[in-house]
């Protein structure tokens, strides 16, 4: 009698960020290529040994995926969902499992992993951050601004000895009494990965372009109130909000936050590091 | 004539610094910065004392300002506080439990 079912092979790889490592499985051969190139530096084995999450990956034909519908990130006991017009995700912090229904595209799962990682990191003091950063002389440096304000400029602009964490988006991460910038494949214009390295943050500068090239400090409430202007935070959620608000003031009274004026022109790295 | 009494939402984020203060909505993240009337009427908002008696108490003695426009003033303002969900309005005293969740921190000033 021939067999009714055939066991289909479940393909998987970590994706680690930040020191999370994500696993994903999927059944799709080429979808996990398209992952382990998109993620490059950022991919570990599979059989490396516990994941953060695991999130089965269920690929829908695309004409079901609407890019202009807005994005909504909601809990319910205990239950997060995440959705967009392109992809559907659930994930279960106790249970450590997730899944993701979208097309077969880099940029859903990238969303997806950007939401979770805010969510997890919310809870332990820490945040992404809408700002370029880079490690130079083993100090972490972070170049916030919204768009236009310099990032991909600054960051083009680093010199051989700057590691280049991301040119788009930090990941700040509380540790003991300071914080630690991880890289991040989170590409800005660049279209350049960071490199998955990490260093204590020695500085937030924000960016301002200008005639000159120089860095003003600025208040305290200033500072505060522009960090809260680029953190990334997706979720419809009070108790996330009020805690990733107070990381915001934490962070602020631990880093020295100052406005770095610059010229496109490679001397404004003389003033870093 | 009735009383306005005002209490803290324990829903929104709030922090003092640098003689600022600011309040993150927890429902829809935004942000607002509070001017001098508007963190006073914030910090003596606890649910018991009028709002008459805060601007006699608070305002009057900080701005010069004569009391019946000021009142009025500062009930304009506690409204418009009350409309982003900053703060509560009753025309009684509101009870300390129904400002309990997140009070702590929601009130802490650094």
């Amino acid at each position: 009698m021939p067999e009714l079912t055939t066991e289909v092979e479940r393909l998987s790889l970590i994706i680690e960020i930040g020191s999370m490592p994500v696993r994903v499985h999927t059944t799709d051969p080429a979808f996990l290529s398209l992952l382990r190139e998109r993620y490059d530096g950022f991919v570990t084995s599979s059989e490396r040994g516990e994941a953060e999450i695991d999130f089965d990956i269920e690929l829908i034909p695309s004409r079901f995926a609407d890019p202009e519908a807005i994005l909504r990130v909601t809990q319910h006991r205990g239950r997060w969902t995440l959705e967009r017009g392109d992809f559907r995700a659930e994930w279960e912090p106790a249970s450590r499992r997730g899944s993701i229904r979208q097309t077969a595209n880099p940029y859903s799962i990238d969303a997806v992993l950007r939401i979770v990682h805010t969510l997890v990191l919310a809870r332990q003091g820490g945040f992404l951050l809408h700002s370029a950063s880079a490690i130079r002389n083993g100090k972490a440096f972070l170049f916030a601004g919204v768009s236009e304000a310099g990032k991909t400029t600054i960051s083009r602009l680093a010199p051989p000895d700057a590691t280049l964490l991301t040119d788009e988006i930090s990941y700040v991460r509380e540790q003991d009494a300071g914080y630690i910038a991880y890289g991040t494949p989170f590409t800005g214009e660049l279209a350049k990965l960071g490199e998955n390295v990490s260093a204590p943050i020695a500085a937030l500068y924000l960016l301002a372009k200008g005639a000159e090239n120089r860095i003003d400090p600025i208040p305290p409430a200033e500072a505060a109130r522009s960090l809260l202007a680029n953190l990334l935070f997706f979720a419809e959620d009070e108790e996330l909000v009020q805690a990733t608000f107070h990381s915001a003031f934490e962070f602020v009274s631990r880093v020295p936050v100052s406005r770095l004026t610059f010229v496109p022109d490679a001397r404004v790295w003389e003033l870093i590091g | 004539m009735s009383r306005l009494y005002m209490a803290r939402n324990p829903k929104v984020a709030a922090r003092s610094l640098d003689g600022e203060m600011m309040i993150m909505s927890g429902r829809d993240s935004t942000l607002f910065t509070l001017n001098k009337t508007a963190t006073i009427l914030w910090q003596s908002a606890d649910g018991t004392t009028p709002l008459d008696e805060i601007v006699d108490r608070r305002i009057c003695t900080e701005f010069e300002v004569e009391p019946t426009e000021a009142l009025r003033d500062a009930e304009t303002l506690a409204r418009e506080l009350a409309s982003h969900e900053i703060l509560q309005l009753s025309e009684e005293p509101i009870p300390p439990h129904s400002t309990v969740a997140g009070e702590s921190r929601a009130g802490e000033s650094k």
